[in-house]
């Protein structure tokens, strides 16, 4: 990586800046997982390693969040924006050394941001913990560049219209600009009291529904119709999706605050507009869903697909989550619970880590040019990790659903902890099996750029290849 | 005005303590001697903010701290008399006007004369309260990843008190309210449990107090030495602890007193002053 940094433009071969997002991500979701189990292992048992101010809970907590938000997650992104964007515009991408230098600087930045948090340097903000000088950091060396390319390339397309998936990857490069820029503005301007309470809350809701949500939901847009082979089922639909989407997605954070002393009207329309994402949730699950139609074996038999269609079909209970428990007739019952911390893990490690997954296995394929290493163990990393994540999910509901009637009978605080206990034990063994799936995942990719059969191009197998090579076209 | 007074400018990362050690932040005190005069008078709160400690941006802005406390503040209080470069001493005081009490900050130093210095010097080490390094430390130790400073609505009044109010929270930064609750909530945790002695044990190891509890034991805030000078052994202190566990002793260890200067002692005060 480090030779293209200087190198000339032309000397970079097409698809580096993908490959090295796309292997940085693993290693950024190795690391996040493992601080995750880690984390998980100090909520069962107490006693596990203590002593140290480092390796104590509160240091350890928000550096596990922002890895996989900003390390696993946004560089998947990245990575797929660099290979999935040129490939949809018939083009390359606008600049392989931007795209280069963007991957070092992500890398250098976020390690610099994370080390700090993990010293205790924070804004003691929720999701924008990191402090400010690193925030102007992630703005001008991580995203802005990202949207630069990304836009540039969309720009530079050689076909016409842009397909659905662009669309969101345009935007929402721009969006997540806006989002971490006003987000963090308390701490640019040292707002305080309830305006720094709502805007952190503005931005950890926008930042999942203006960039994550949506990017995850364009890889589909563009995996399913490409392994497939079907059209997408319908393009107005996908329109639908990306408007409302943005109207609906970018208004409700006031739903994080309920209980705060926030104007009334303000909780209220949060609220509504926290119902309305089922529109695009609806939208986005039906139009992939029917884009299967006829292709349901490859549910079962084709690793990509499995990953995505199970992402896709987890959207569901997060959008009826995510939909109803806001309003006021549930938040009361189940917010600050177990129950929401089950709800992010559905959002980041369930829905959204399968559709990123997926991109990442099939781009690296492809522009590694060679097949995996291993199907079995992507099959046994895919398992791992849903097996894994539904241990913590379910296991994590009831204990939110305990907290809850703990809340409302007025338990003593202590009773609701002991009764808990064998659900944090569960939570540590799920997020534990995630983390040793995505250990044999980081393997199996190394041993895919090593080892994997090569791919000739045009991705058919190889005596295809030599029978249209040699002009021999019987039997076509 | 309590809050912002006692806590300081920034709660979080800031110029004055960019690597959230509690540095530049006002002590609180409770005297009941006139620190210039030496007179005896009613048990006050004195925000000390001493040489260079940044005061927080919401005690001369009349929208944080709302027109009239603002104009009050600024002619009885004489607060745009304070100055950073010779620190300042605050009370927060009420007038009645029209019937209606209006509180206001009153600049002691320029009304009153009392010095930053004398006002310290005149307050003992249990009538100080290192309330805003306490919060750099409940920030940076991340107490607020499970417990929450804001009680949920309807029943969980009853359990953890009184809701927050509006304006209750003005000029503070971060709120740190919590979202994801392992624990008790804290917002009147100091009216619940006033003992300090149950609160050095708790955190010194929590299983001392709460054997069922999974809160981390925050030992290492007590730093090298104890109140009294000595070096903490917390190797031996553990392999006791371990014993008595176990149940090859009878009684835990003796909980060493944490100095006056340490990261505990501003984190157990900064608890106790949650009322």
């Amino acid at each position: 990586m480090f030779k293209y940094l200087f190198a000339k433009a032309e000397d970079i071969p097409a698809g580096s800046a993908a490959i090295y997002f796309g292997y940085s991500s693993i290693v950024w979701f190795v690391i996040g997982t493992g601080l995750g189990s880690f984390n998980a292992a100090k909520l069962a048992f107490p006693d596990f390693v203590t002593g140290s101010e480092i390796l104590s809970f509160g240091h350890m907590r928000q550096v596990h969040v922002l890895a996989v938000i900003l390390g696993w997650i946004s560089m998947a992104f990245a990575m797929a924006m660099m290979y999935i964007t040129p490939a949809l515009g018939n083009t390359k991408l606008w600049s392989e050394k931007l795209g280069v230098w963007n991957c070092f600087l992500w890398n250098v930045g976020l390690s610099i941001g994370l080390f700090g948090l993990w010293m205790g340097v924070t804004s003691g903000r929720e999701y924008s913990d990191l402090p400010w000088p690193i925030d102007v950091v992630v703005i001008l060396g991580l995203l802005v560049p990202l949207c630069i390319n990304v836009i540039m390339t969309i720009k530079t397309r050689r076909t016409q219209g842009i397909y659905t998936t662009n669309w969101f990857f345009g935007a929402a490069t721009f969006m997540v600009i806006i989002v971490f820029t006003v987000g963090n503005s308390p701490e640019f301007f040292q707002l305080t009291g309830l305006t720094e309470a709502y805007l952190t809350w503005w931005f950890a809701h926008n930042v999942l529904g203006l960039w994550i949500t949506p990017v995850a939901a364009a890889i589909s847009y563009y995996v399913v119709p490409k392994v497939t082979g079907n059209p997408l089922y319908s393009h107005r639909i996908g329109h639908l999706h990306f408007w409302s989407v943005v109207v609906f997605y970018s208004t409700p954070a006031a739903h994080h605050l309920m209980s705060a002393p926030l104007p009334e009207w303000l909780k209220s329309f949060a609220s509504v507009e926290g119902v309305l994402i089922l529109v695009p949730a609806i939208a986005f699950v039906s139009n992939l869903l029917l884009t299967m139609t006829g292709k349901w074996r490859m549910f079962v038999e084709n690793i990509e697909i499995k990953f995505t269609i199970t992402g896709v079909l987890m959207a569901i209970p997060l959008n009826m989550q995510g939909g109803f428990q806001q309003t006021r007739a549930i938040n009361w019952y189940i917010h600050g619970t177990g129950w929401i911390v089950a709800h992010a893990h559905l959002a980041l490690l369930g829905f959204s880590t399968f559709l990123e997954a997926a991109a990442v296995y099939y781009g690296l394929q492809t522009l590694l040019r060679r097949k995996l290493y291993s199907l079995g163990l992507a099959n046994f990393h895919f398992w791992m990790l849903l097996i894994g994540f539904t241990t913590y999910w379910v296991s994590m509901t009831i204990a939110g659903l305990i907290q809850g009637a703990g809340k409302i009978y007025e338990v003593p605080y202590i009773d609701v902890v002991i009764a808990e206990h064998p659900y944090m034990i569960a939570r540590w063994v799920g997020g534990t099996m995630v983390f040793l799936g995505n250990c044999v995942w980081l393997y199996n990719m190394y041993m895919t750029a090593r080892e994997g059969t090569a791919i000739p191009v045009g991705r058919l197998p190889t005596n295809v290849n030599r029978i249209i090579r040699g002009g021999n076209y019987r039997g076509f | 005005m309590d809050r912002q007074l006692s806590f300081g400018r920034v709660g979080g990362f800031s110029y004055e303590d960019p690597f959230l050690q509690g540095w530049g932040k006002p002590i609180t005190v409770q005297i009941n001697q006139d620190p210039k005069t030496g007179a005896a008078i009613e048990s006050t709160r004195a925000f000390v903010y001493e040489k260079d400690v940044p005061f927080p941006n919401g005690i001369r802005h009349p929208r944080i701290l709302g027109k009239k406390p603002s104009a009050a503040s600024e002619s009885k209080g004489r607060i745009n008399e304070a100055s950073e470069d010779q620190g300042a001493v605050f009370i927060v005081r009420e007038v009645v006007e029209g019937g209606v009490m209006i509180p206001y900050i009153e600049n002691a130093t320029a009304t009153r004369g009392w010095l930053p210095t004398a006002t310290l010097a005149n307050a003992s080490d249990s009538q100080r309260l290192h309330v805003g390094k306490g919060k750099i430390m409940f920030v940076r130790e991340g107490c607020w990843w499970c417990h929450t400073l804001l009680p949920e609505q309807t029943q969980d009044w009853q359990y953890f008190g009184a809701p927050p109010m509006l304006g209750d929270f003005n000029g503070e930064s971060p709120t740190a309210f919590g979202s994801d609750r392992k624990g008790p909530d804290l917002t009147h945790v100091g009216s619940r449990n006033s003992s300090r002695e149950w609160m050095v044990m708790h955190f010194f190891n929590p299983r001392l107090v709460q054997p069922h509890s999974i809160m981390p034991r925050y030992d290492y805030l007590w730093g090298e030495k104890d109140v009294g000078g000595n070096t903490i052994d917390y190797d031996g202190w553990r392999a006791a602890y371990t014993a008595y566990a176990n149940g090859e002793s009878i009684y835990p260890p003796e909980v060493p007193l944490p100095a006056a200067d340490s990261e505990a002692r501003a984190l157990i005060d900064f608890v106790l002053n949650l009322k």
